[in-house]
């Protein structure tokens, strides 16, 4: 149901530019106003969330770690720098695989209950399905992003974006060359849409706010790949509106197709809606105070902003003057011996 | 126990698959044996008049019945809570934020796989707060509601709560598999903090939080009585080792301070653990005293709230500057380790004495960096550092009887990464270790299931299924290698693995790393040790004194 709501919003969201452009000719809007609207409400959003975030505070470093911390032996006890890092250039490179690798993901297993002759058995195997599919889409996209760089530089830059184009047509295959990432990013995407369809655990704890953004963003790539495989749009023109917009002096030029300014408007949701979704994890995973911090608080003094210093421990002079007379029986020490004394008759 | 299923029953009533309806329509099971028992009254009036506002107003209640009688203004009290808390803790605001419901840490929690309830997949977990945050601090969760996953505070939200919430024992497996490092252990002691705030509370964590403050440990043991116990076990070591160990109490002068969960002074076979670290120290001669009020490592508060979680641990450093002890040693245990190492220094290291140093062995001459803020060091590792030295003449054989695997306890593993140091003590004082399965050790630890105070009988059936993984894992090494006991460095494990043990891999007892050191530990040249430290007859000698009566038995 969640699915199909969030499939319905983005046929809406495409029939939008199709009668705006097509029928009402409404090409500035949708090629300049909107993007720089959603353009503004992207940075502002993205900037106002980290900002949120980065002025909350840290008050305990409270790292995951995920191995053998740095011992009183080094070489007996052989540190894990990367999983359990203790210097700020370990926790670098932790947090490097992190981002770029996926490396906690890429641990991943499944459990499953197995009743054998011996009895029950729980078994886990290593499942890097998820890993794959969110490796596949996220680089796909990323380098999509990058190579659309190409739209709005002049002149373009060989590095990185005439490489990029180089090896991701590198397989040469139809004409124009198809991108290899274009067809990552559309098996990326399904295949997690799959993922969250047919597995029954999934699907369970999916919203619309879940399969709408993966939706959203095959759309984007359908109407790209349409652009450029099928309605061969004129890329020159293309260029010259990227470039108006890039410099501020905008131009609508009259020879574009409508596919591009569906492409575009979809664009324009994605960039919108995303400070508000949860594809803010993209910033968030750096700030994640269980990955980013180095696992040495026994060893380091850390400050938390907000420490209580009149949280004091219940006093011992209480403690003994509560417990003297059974302390001083027991043969305990006493600080004051007066508290080991009974009470006097006369207070009873 | 009468009516909790047999163990293959309780194996194959586990179902995956979700229910028809959707979470949030899905009503919580409120019948006993789901919830833990709330507070006495007086255990919560007392920390109120301690430590005001934290706590709502004692009260009776009954989790069972439908009138929990909250507080008038509960729903504003909860709602601003949250708001505080978001702006103080980082964690807690991001975590809200980006998880993107992949749901990698689903089946990574005990209790989801014991019991295949999606609500204790640890993202669900999370959503039964999220939910919460969207529906009433963000624009989109206030328009789109239901779209996005949104609901404002409720009564059934927060009862919703106190069931859940109750059943994470903040292990922080998930956040191991989390892309993002979502830590559902840090929403748990979040959403409790909101609950005690209206007087959601269970007994099982405010009694020993209310007896940490006021006698010095979780089980309300006083001082005399405490040193009775002691006294008992020195007793118990002679009738062992025919030595007479010195056990000093609140002594000033000393070089280091002892400190352990008041568990090992207490339960079997707890007990047993204490007793090796008296009869290691005593054989060192370490110049070193234990303290009555002082009496308890683990940190109960850590359950409850920060504010108490500082409270409680204040009181280490404060007996060690009115003992005047250098640094501090500390036991078996998790939680309290967890506490030391991520908090400690943060919250009370302003209240070190300026006699307090690094941690050096006085045997070895070791000084131990590592712990140079806190100057508080694991007993493994300075037990390690010992047989790395050759400081201690041991005889594994004496633990030949015993085919040994180590559990792995979720804090000093996720949350320290002590991993290798109770591996080697064990391997030098006994023959016969065995390695459980690789994804159910070390970081990937399961828990015994009775962390974060959840060690209580009410819940047998929850704990035994969430004890499944461990369990089962045991009974993978018991069955191939005949594995009769499991190790463990922390005190609620040698409490709570005894039933897990006896339910899902009978015939595997449950032992501290100390105990093992104290049988192998040879106290002088030629000593002949014809028991272990539970007085059982080792192989060969189990005959000699056929008509022995254990000492208590005498008449």
């Amino acid at each position: 149901m969640n699915a199909l709501y969030s499939l319905l919003f983005v046929f809406l969201l495409v029939l939008i530019p199709l009668f705006g452009v097509g029928a009402a000719h409404l090409n500035s809007l949708f090629g300049a106003s909107i993007p720089y609207l959603a353009f503004c409400i992207f940075l502002i959003g993205f900037v106002y969330k980290v900002f949120t975030w980065a002025r909350t505070d840290v008050p305990f470093r409270i790292p995951t770690t995920g191995g053998q911390f740095k011992s009183f032996d080094p070489v007996m006890f052989k540190q894990n720098k990367l999983d359990c890092p203790q210097t700020g250039a370990q926790t670098f490179f932790r947090m490097v695989l992190e981002v770029f690798a996926f490396r906690s993901l890429f641990r991943n297993t499944a459990v499953s209950l197995h009743e054998t002759k011996d009895g029950p058995v729980v078994a886990y195997k290593s499942s890097k399905w998820l890993w794959l599919f969110a490796i596949t889409f996220h680089y796909s996209f990323f380098i999509i992003a990058l190579r659309h760089l190409r739209l709005f530089l002049e002149p373009i830059p060989f590095l990185p974006v005439g490489a990029l184009e180089f090896v991701d047509g590198i397989l040469q295959i139809g004409a124009p060359t198809l991108y290899l990432t274009d067809a990552g990013l559309v098996l990326g995407v399904l295949l997690l849409l799959g993922r969250r369809l047919i597995n029954a655990r999934i699907n369970y704890i999916s919203y619309v706010s879940d399969f709408f953004p993966l939706f959203l963003i095959l759309a984007i790539a359908l109407s790209g790949i349409y652009m450029r495989y099928y309605a061969k749009v004129d890329v020159i023109a293309i260029k010259e509106l990227t470039m108006g917009l890039a410099t501020f002096h905008y131009v609508i030029p009259e020879s574009i197709n409508v596919s591009f300014f569906v492409h575009v408007f979809l664009v324009s949701c994605l960039m919108a809606y995303f400070p508000f979704s949860k594809l803010m994890h993209l910033p968030g995973v750096f700030l994640s105070p269980t990955r980013n911090m180095p696992n040495d608080t026994r060893a380091k003094h850390h400050v938390n902003p907000w420490n209580d210093p009149k949280i004091k421990a219940h006093a011992y002079a209480d403690y003994e003057k509560e417990f003297g007379v059974v302390m001083a029986e027991a043969g305990l020490p006493l600080d004051n011996p007066e508290n080991g004394k009974a009470p006097e008759e006369a207070d009873a | 126990m009468s009516d909790i299923p047999k163990a293959d029953e309780l194996f194959k009533s586990i179902d995956y698959a979700p229910p028809a309806t959707g979470w949030m329509e899905t009503p919580v099971d409120f019948s006993p044996g789901n919830w833990c028992y709330p507070a006495k009254p007086e255990k919560i009036a007392y920390m109120e008049s301690k430590m005001p506002g934290l706590w709502g107003e004692a009260r009776q209640w009954v989790p069972g019945e439908a009138d929990w009688h909250l507080p008038a203004n509960w729903k504003e009290t909860v709602v601003n809570g949250f708001r505080e808390r978001l702006k103080k803790f980082r964690s807690l605001q991001l975590f809200m934020d980006i998880c993107v419901r992949c749901g990698a840490c689903a089946d990574k929690c005990h209790y989801f796989i014991g019991s295949g309830d999606p609500k204790n997949m640890p993202v669900l977990r999370a959503e039964l707060m999220r939910s919460v945050y969207r529906g009433e601090f963000t624009l989109a969760g206030k328009i789109l509601s239901k779209l996005t996953g949104s609901r404002v505070m409720e009564e059934n939200v927060l009862k919703e709560w106190f069931i859940y919430f109750y059943q994470c024992t903040q292990c922080r497996r998930c956040s191991l598999f989390c892309p993002y490092g979502i830590d559902t252990a840090e929403m748990t002691m979040m959403a409790r903090e909101l609950m005690h705030l209206v007087g959601l509370n269970t007994n099982w964590i405010m009694e020993p939080v209310s007896n940490c403050n006021i006698t010095g440990n979780h089980l309300g043991i006083q001082p005399h009585a405490f040193k009775d116990i002691v006294d008992f076990m020195v007793d118990d070591i002679e009738e062992v080792t025919g030595r007479r160990v010195k056990a000093p109490l609140n002594e000033k002068g000393h070089e280091i301070l002892f400190i352990t969960p008041s568990g090992d002074v207490f339960a079997d076979p707890g007990i047993y653990t204490f007793m090796g670290y008296l009869l290691l120290f005593d054989y060192l001669d370490l110049d070193y005293t234990m303290s009555t009020y002082a009496s308890e490592g683990g940190n109960f508060g850590s359950f409850t709230n920060n504010e108490v979680m500082k409270k409680l641990n204040a009181k280490m450093y404060a007996e060690a500057n009115r003992l005047g002890c250098k640094w501090i040693l500390g036991g078996e245990c998790g939680h309290m380790w967890r506490v030391v190492h991520q908090y400690m220094d943060t919250m009370n290291g302003d209240n070190q004495g300026s006699q307090m140093t690094t941690p050096k062995s006085p045997i070895t001459g070791t000084v131990f960096d590592t712990a140079a803020a806190t100057k508080m060091l694991h007993i493994t590792e300075f037990t390690a550092d010992l047989i790395k030295n050759g400081k201690l003449n041991l005889d594994p054989s004496r633990n030949d009887h015993l085919r040994v695997t180590f559990h792995d306890s979720c804090n000093p593993a996720r949350g320290m990464g002590l991993l290798d140091e109770p591996r080697y003590v064990i391997k030098n004082v006994c023959n016969n270790f065995f390695e459980m399965p690789p994804q159910t050790t070390r970081e990937q630890t399961f828990c015994c299931a009775g962390g974060s105070g959840l060690n209580t009988d009410e819940i047998m059936e929850i704990r035994l299924r969430g004890g499944l993984p461990r369990g089962n894992a045991l009974r993978y090494v018991r069955d191939k290698h005949g594995v009769n006991t499991m190790a463990c460095i922390c005190a609620i494990d040698r409490a709570t693995l005894i039933p897990l043990a006896d339910y899902w891999a009978p015939g595997v007892t449950i032992t501290g790393t100390h105990e093992l050191v104290a049988n192998a530990l040879v106290l002088e040249e030629g000593e002949v040790r014809k028991m272990d430290m539970r007085q059982e007859y080792l192989p060969g000698f189990e005959d000699e004194e056929d008509d022995w009566t254990p000492p208590n038995m005498e008449a």
